[in-house]
């Protein structure tokens, strides 16, 4: 074995499959050129957003050159009962949203399995409906728990009492819009079968879960449910659990007895693949003379579907961020005719902290205080919600160490006091957070006798550089070049494995990869050598993440911002953004800088651009392409810098690394909001922040 | 995808006579609309006849003055040529703040000044809409109309025109040259787009199988001193929420002659004629200009989620008229 005491973790890898993916060589799901004589599936989106189908007139469909078959509810496979009720594809003629699949055309043709599904004619009996998310709404209920397993409700101390004696109160309102994924990849299936045996080639979060779920659907040993998912085109957690398009290919695939394609049209993503549901949060803040906290409140209204529960954590981070004896969380959900609402980057946090760190924002105006002086006095020692001290919490670092880069120092606090021509300039910061996850995963490490090395484990690769960074730490582990190290990932066949999801891929999957490559590499040095047939060592990491307990692990970080808002137009620009973060050991600085400023212009596109547009009249997302639901553009993403702590923690996983994938959208858009306000003296309280709603407000 | 032909034409004259023959049948030139149209379902051509083998690709400056544009001359090069990046500042800045650089490269003349609305549910076959479906009715009125029009609009339609250059040559009274089966004529473009009325449907005075051949952008002596302001909600690759192209003529603080077209407000692009009368003979100065825009605006049928764009149209117009104003004093 070819030892080396240089160590990988740290250094800037290029992506392992860079080269693949920029030459087209990288296969993704529905590209796999060796799959012969595959099929085409078009779905049938429902066109009424509440009823049942009364009737379909398949026949003329059935009876065109080259469809080779027509899903409908009448004919499509049982499935056995599932959690997610999304899943339930074709299993009833009830429609419980505008977009939900009703039927499925197979043919031999791409261009005739859209035409023939275009052409197919459903009938309804309509009822009325109801998609409008309200704060008084009248079916609003308590659910059980909040995403995925949190308490809906929490209370200490007595919050209203401590609002009614505080120096200095706040209590605002805050909306966001319904947030669209749109990963460049839609989600795809390549559904083949072989005798018994289903091989899937899925664009998904985690080809193992896939298995599992997929398999329990359709009633299979998952031993003869094999799922491929080599490259992903993003997922920002859309894919994290299947959706309608791999259950409809699966069910294709047995109806025609061939291999089937199914790729979604990026209108059918606004309705069957997630959101990120709408919110309206009430924030109330408590402090006193000195901007020191004696309460925090936060009641959520959002929204789910009638097709089944999916409730957003959005004050989750509300109960870990700032001290203040008295504290209440609550979470309330209509249930509408609407799409069900699902993961997407940073659920939670993400609305959640936009609506908190505006509400901090204006607290700060109203103590006399600097924002970043306020977060700091309100700074807690330990999780204000478990007691239990931080593994390691680095906020007030990122703070003042952003703040010395950003140049905040000698900001004038006064708002809409500073312009450059015609437009109006202003800055403001926001804290981010966002947990550190770990999940059990195993990994299975080989030694060959060359002195190479082959590990392999289920994760999934969707744009993060997670098979890359796997790599830097097998080959850590085993203390050899990256040179000599392969990692194959994104395969049902290599066990259990976390998903790409809760920012927690390469904590959990490197923790199983370090455990396994360190017994390897052990055994090596035992045996002296590595004989003809190999060494092979599979690790499982359920006990290490068990036992991982007394501490509160969580990632934060500090954004600021600088807009311009145009003093005639109220466009609003964001030429400056930066990011400072705490998040334990950067594994790769070359893969997570892109995962930072890619989280921080997903927060800027939600802060300026993104609103899915409901039509009451049609109960759908009507915006439903990249033409009209904006995101923002290159160049709208100026001047972007993403820095990082050299924090050490090695309390929470072996690399001593916290997740990155979602806290860079955590905290961007009130950053923006703050700075638009400072700009402007005009605080937008509803996102996105768009020139219609400040017109008519700017300082003249 | 519905089958159709395509074919190349070689000339003007079998490409009027082409689809003049088939009700079906459209020309077809930088394709960046129509294709896209064509995928979403809304036109749903037999066939298409190919325009970019016809000669209709230069850029021409007459003895008087008058710039002779080809239909099939691409976005990127007529904001790149000479006369037009010099002469005609308004012309060249409308087409430079269109889409993106890519389809800047394919788009055309003709098709620039033919593409139509981006409402939302003229773009969605499952639902009614009075100019893809006449009589379907108008979802538009109540649902998402904030980018729609507040001027010109109809009971049936609140559609806008998305095009840039067409406002700056709406401002520069230009003229549509046309082919047809009963030979050439010439247009201003101001009569090329129809008003929706009681027939969106309509949306030009062409008929089946007249082929715009290019434009005569006639000479204007204060054009130098334009300016196209686009107003949208992304930096970049975004259609106007609103758009102003102004020129101004101003002597001795007095404005002599000025042109104003709006473009992102109405079915077509807006050109500013009591706007203008307002102005000749007023002192060059932002109240002159408020009040012109006001003159215009008067007649606005802003909706719910729209009326924003009176008061935005309002200032941009003062704004741009007060830097021309200040570069020509």
């Amino acid at each position: 074995m070819t030892q080396t005491d240089v160590r990988a973790v740290g250094s800037g890898l290029g992506r392992i499959e860079g080269p693949a993916k920029v030459t087209g060589q990288a296969k993704y799901a529905t590209e796999q050129d060796d799959v012969q004589d595959v099929a085409y599936v078009w779905p049938v989106p429902a066109t009424i957003a509440k009823g049942t189908i009364r009737r379909i007139d398949d026949a003329p469909i059935r009876a065109m050159a080259q469809v080779l078959a027509v899903l409908t509810p009448d004919n499509a496979p049982h499935l056995q009962p599932a959690e997610d009720g999304e899943l339930a594809v074709l299993q009833s003629r009830t429609v419980s949203y505008r977009g939900q699949f009703v039927a499925a055309v197979v043919a031999q043709t791409l261009e005739i399995a859209r035409e023939a599904a275009e052409r197919l004619q459903v009938e309804y009996d309509v009822e009325p409906h109801d998609v409008e998310l309200t704060q008084d709404h009248p079916t609003l209920y308590k659910p059980d728990q909040v995403n995925p397993s949190f308490p809906t409700d929490t209370e200490q101390g007595d919050v209203d009492e401590a609002l009614g004696a505080a120096a200095n109160l706040v209590d605002h309102t805050y909306t966001t819009p319904a947030l669209h994924n749109n990963p460049m990849e839609p989600h795809a299936t390549l559904a083949s079968w072989d005798g018994d045996e289903l091989t899937l080639y899925d664009s998904n979060q985690g080809a193992y879960s896939a298995q599992q779920t997929l398999a329990k659907l359709f009633g299979l040993d998952p031993a003869v449910v094999h799922v491929v998912s080599q490259h992903v085109g993003g997922g920002f957690g859309s894919k994290g659990t299947p959706r309608a398009n791999a259950v409809l290919a699966v069910m294709a695939a047995r109806m025609v007895r061939r291999p089937v394609k199914l790729a979604l049209h990026r209108h059918h993503m606004f309705a069957v693949v997630g959101y990120r549901t709408p919110t309206i949060q009430r924030i109330r803040l408590g402090a006193d003379a000195e901007g020191r906290l004696s309460a925090i409140s936060h009641d959520v209204v959002e929204q789910t579907s009638t097709v089944m529960e999916f409730a957003e954590q959005t004050a989750l981070a509300t109960r870990i961020m700032y001290a203040a004896p008295h504290r209440r969380t609550t979470h309330r959900l209509a249930r509408l005719d609407i799409p069900t609402p699902r993961w997407m980057r940073a659920p939670g946090e993400c609305p959640g902290m936009y609506a908190l760190e505006s509400a901090m924002d204006e607290l700060a105006i109203e103590c006399g205080l600097d924002p970043i002086e306020l977060r700091i006095r309100n700074e807690p020692e330990r999780d204000p919600e478990s007691g239990k001290p931080w593994s390691s919490r680095s906020l007030v670092e990122c703070l003042r160490e952003g703040a010395q880069l950003f140049g905040w120092g000698d900001r004038d606090p006064r708002p809409g006091t500073r312009s450059d021509g015609d437009w109006l300039v202003g800055t403001g910061v926001a804290a981010s957070t966002y947990p550190a996850y770990a999940s059990p995963s195993t990994a299975t490490a080989r030694a060959a006798a060359d002195g190479r090395f082959v590990v392999r484990i289920a994760a999934a690769d969707i744009g993060t550089g997670a098979r890359t960074a796997l790599t830097q730490i097998a080959a850590d582990a085993l203390r050899v070049s990256t040179d000599f190290v392969r990692v194959e990932i994104g395969d049902s066949a290599f066990g259990q494995a976390s998903l790409a999801g809760g920012s927690m891929g390469t904590a959990s999957w490197g923790w199983a990869v370090t455990k396994a490559c360190t017994e390897l590499r052990e055994k090596v040095e035992r045996n002296g050598e590595v004989p003809v047939d190999g060494i092979e060592v599979q690790a499982e990491t359920s006990a290490e993440i068990e036992a991982r307990s007394g501490y509160k692990y969580q990632g934060f970080g500090a954004q600021f911002a600088e807009a311009r808002v145009n003093i005639d137009t109220g466009e609003v620009r964001v030429p400056r953004l930066l990011g400072m973060f705490g998040v334990g050991r950067i594994i790769n600085p070359r893969t997570a800088r892109s995962q930072f400023i890619g989280g921080m212009t997903m927060g800027l596109s939600m802060a300026l651009h993104e609103e899915g547009v409901l039509d009451l009249a049609f109960g759908d997302y009507v915006n439903h392409d990249l033409a009209e639901y904006h995101i923002a553009a290159c160049a709208d993403v100026t001047d972007i810098e993403a820095h990082w702590l050299d924090e050490h923690d090695e309390r929470v996983n072996p690399m001593g690394s916290k997740g990155i994938g979602e806290i860079g959208i955590v905290g961007t858009a009130a950053a923006v909001a703050n700075a638009v306000h400072h700009a402007t003296a005009v605080r937008i309280r509803d996102l996105p922040i768009r020139l219609d709603k400040l017109l008519g407000r700017l300082p003249g | 995808m519905r089958p159709f032909q395509f074919v190349r034409a070689d000339d003007a004259a079998t490409a009027v006579q082409t689809v003049t023959a088939n009700p079906k049948a459209k020309f077809l030139a930088g394709g960046t609309n129509l294709v896209d149209l064509m995928k979403l379902g809304v036109e749903r051509p037999d066939l298409l006849v190919d325009l970019t083998r016809l000669p209709f690709d230069s850029v021409d400056v007459e003895a008087d003055g008058t710039v002779r544009i080809g239909t099939n001359v691409r976005n990127s090069d007529l904001a790149a040529h000479p006369a037009v990046r010099n002469g005609l500042p308004l012309l060249s800045q409308a087409l430079l703040a269109g889409a993106s650089g890519q389809l800047r490269n394919m788009a055309t003349v003709g098709g620039n000044l033919l593409q139509r609305t981006r409402c939302v549910y003229f773009q969605d076959v499952t639902k009614p809409c009075n100019k893809r479906q006449p009589g379907s009715g108008c979802p538009a009125r109540q649902g998402d109309h904030r980018n729609l029009a507040i001027l010109g609009a109809s009971e049936a339609c609140i559609a806008t025109h998305p095009s840039d250059m067409a406002v700056a040559l709406a401002a520069l009274d230009a003229r549509v040259a046309v082919s047809g089966p009963d030979g050439d004529r010439e247009t201003p473009l101001a009569e090329l787009h129809a008003l929706p009325g009681e027939h969106p449907e309509q949306e030009t005075t062409l008929r089946h199988g007249e082929l715009i051949t290019g434009i005569a952008v006639p000479p204007l002596a204060y054009a130098e001193r334009s300016a196209y302001r686009k107003v949208r909600d992304r930096a970049s690759y975004a259609f106007a929420v609103a758009s102003v192209a102004a020129a101004l003529d101003v002597e001795d603080g007095v404005v002599r002659d000025v042109r104003l077209a709006f473009g992102a407000v109405a079915p077509k692009p807006w050109r500013a004629h009591a706007a203008e009368d307002a102005l000749r003979g007023r002192p060059a100065t932002a109240a002159s200009f408020r009040a012109a825009a006001e003159a215009e605006l008067a007649a606005a049928e802003p909706l719910r989620d729209n009326a924003f764009k009176v008061p935005l149209i309002t200032n941009v117009v003062v704004r741009t008229l007060s830097d021309l104003a200040g570069e020509t004093s």
